[in-house]
């Protein structure tokens, strides 16, 4: 492909993937509140806008145009820095993940995926978890019980899970032999589902995906009735706004992960199959919000039982049985 | 679907970075920026201070739990493994039974710690005394 050409498709393709999620992003705190709402038998926003549609508008200038506190005992520089840094490694990590299949347009075919890496698993899941860092930083820098509170469970929370999204993901990798996203989308077409051979992989990959985006039942880090709003106990306004925006990414992430992984993605690549991956990553960005309607939260020691003694013995298991199988 | 040839496959993942750090940043000011002509500002002392119940809060011992960096430990050993883990995964199917014990004697090794830790109560969790 021609050099220039390729720089001005991938600067299309960036802005694009910017605006679009970071407008998705605010769009899925409506679609929240509407489903939350409905799964209690509420109305959730209504008054602004037809149905409240306009609510994201007006939460976007009660943010913007809030006065922004720094709390006198912060430690400055890390307090300022630490919200960039979720949706900063939320987006980078996108660009590892194929959005639509190619599109053919006379001789030149348009691919919706910004980096095709031959590690892409690795890379989209190494740089979602630098992520990390900013809920660690936030609560250190905060200098407030709650805060510091928050930092910690975020490294234990983190850090666990990110073991076991490690350890459950190997068994569908040997099948593959292979780390990029579209030969393991490839592997689909004429194996089927990977599903079907790794349910149990699947499961354990979807626990972890909600606890590393932070989500209930395992929203440890903003916990309000432990430990008030957790690291974001000290931010307001658009610094707050940042953190949220990097969660709901890295929920569309995971969604897309997981249909491209376990679900056969996209398959073949035509038409009606994009339509369908589209509408199998809504399906889970449907279900973190059902999950959160339907599912109580757990305590921090539960969490590490859960981890350490359930999760992963069971993926290590999980691996070994899946290797004197494919043998 | 195909792979495309392409002589910088990262370079759009550098783009992004540096559009990204500018773009959320730039907000961060333009936020702060707007929040100085437009918010209601009371210089309250209070209203500075970190969030407690009232008082003015003083520079707080921060305590946590030792069982903290325990997990944090145990990470650290988790993860080295399962990064020598994915090479191995990817090449399975060639290794064949050569790498499939290779790996089930790692996992036992690991394993024999893990219960070590296990035993030794690292995994449960203890309230400050």
């Amino acid at each position: 492909m021609d050099l220039g050409i390729f720089i001005f498709q991938t600067l299309i393709k960036i802005l694009l993937v910017l605006l679009i999620f970071s407008a998705l992003a605010g769009f899925t705190t409506y679609i929240e509140r509407k489903v939350l709402a409905f799964m209690q038998r509420r109305l959730g926003p209504m008054y602004v806008g037809p149905f409240g549609l306009l609510q994201i508008l007006a939460d976007g200038i009660k943010l913007f145009t809030k006065e922004d506190i720094i709390p006198t005992n912060a430690i400055k520089p890390i307090f300022k820095v630490a919200p960039v840094i979720l949706p900063v490694s939320a987006f980078v990590a996108f660009t590892g993940v194929p959005i639509l299949p190619d599109i053919q347009i006379g001789d030149t075919t348009f691919q919706f995926l910004i980096v095709d890496s031959d590690v892409g698993v690795l890379f989209v899941l190494g740089v979602m978890a630098v992520g990390m860092f900013s809920p660690l930083l936030a609560g250190i820098a905060s200098s407030n019980k709650w805060s510091l509170l928050g930092g910690a469970r975020t490294a234990i929370q983190l850090l666990s899970f990110e073991v076991v999204t490690g350890l459950s993901i190997l068994a569908p990798l040997m099948l593959v032999g292979s780390l990029n996203l579209i030969d393991i989308n490839n592997y689909q077409i004429e194996h089927g589902w990977l599903i079907w051979q790794q349910p149990i992989a699947f499961v354990l990959f979807l626990i972890a995906g909600y606890a590393e985006t932070n989500r209930t039942p395992f929203d440890l880090l903003e916990h309000e009735a432990e430990v008030v709003s957790g690291y974001a106990t000290e931010y307001s306004g658009m610094r707050w706004g940042l953190f949220f925006i990097g969660e709901y990414v890295n929920m569309y992430i995971v969604s897309f992960l997981v249909v491209l992984i376990f679900l056969g993605g996209f398959g073949e690549g035509t038409l009606l199959d994009g339509l369908c991956y589209l509408a199998k990553v809504l399906f889970f960005i449907f279900l973190f919000l059902w999950t959160r309607a339907a599912w109580p939260h757990v305590r921090p020691d539960q969490l590490m039982w859960l981890t350490w003694k359930v999760l992963m013995p069971l993926a290590v298991i999980n691996i070994v049985v899946t290797g004197l199988l494919v043998i | 679907m195909e792979h495309l040839e392409v002589a910088y496959p990262y370079f759009g993942a550098f783009v992004m970075l540096a559009l990204t750090v500018v773009a959320f940043i730039a907000t961060t000011i333009i936020s702060r920026f707007v929040g100085r002509y437009l918010a209601r500002k009371d210089t309250e002392k209070l209203k500075l201070t970190i969030y407690e119940c009232g008082p003015e809060a003083t520079k707080q011992p921060n305590r946590i739990s030792p069982q903290f960096y325990l997990f944090a430990l145990l990470f650290i050993l988790f993860d080295v493994e399962i990064i020598f883990m994915f090479p191995w995964a990817v090449d399975f199917k060639p290794l064949s039974w050569f790498g499939f014990v290779e790996m089930v004697l790692f996992i036992l090794l690991l394993a024999i710690g893990f219960i070590y830790a296990w035993k030794k109560g690292a995994l449960e969790w203890h309230s400050i005394k």
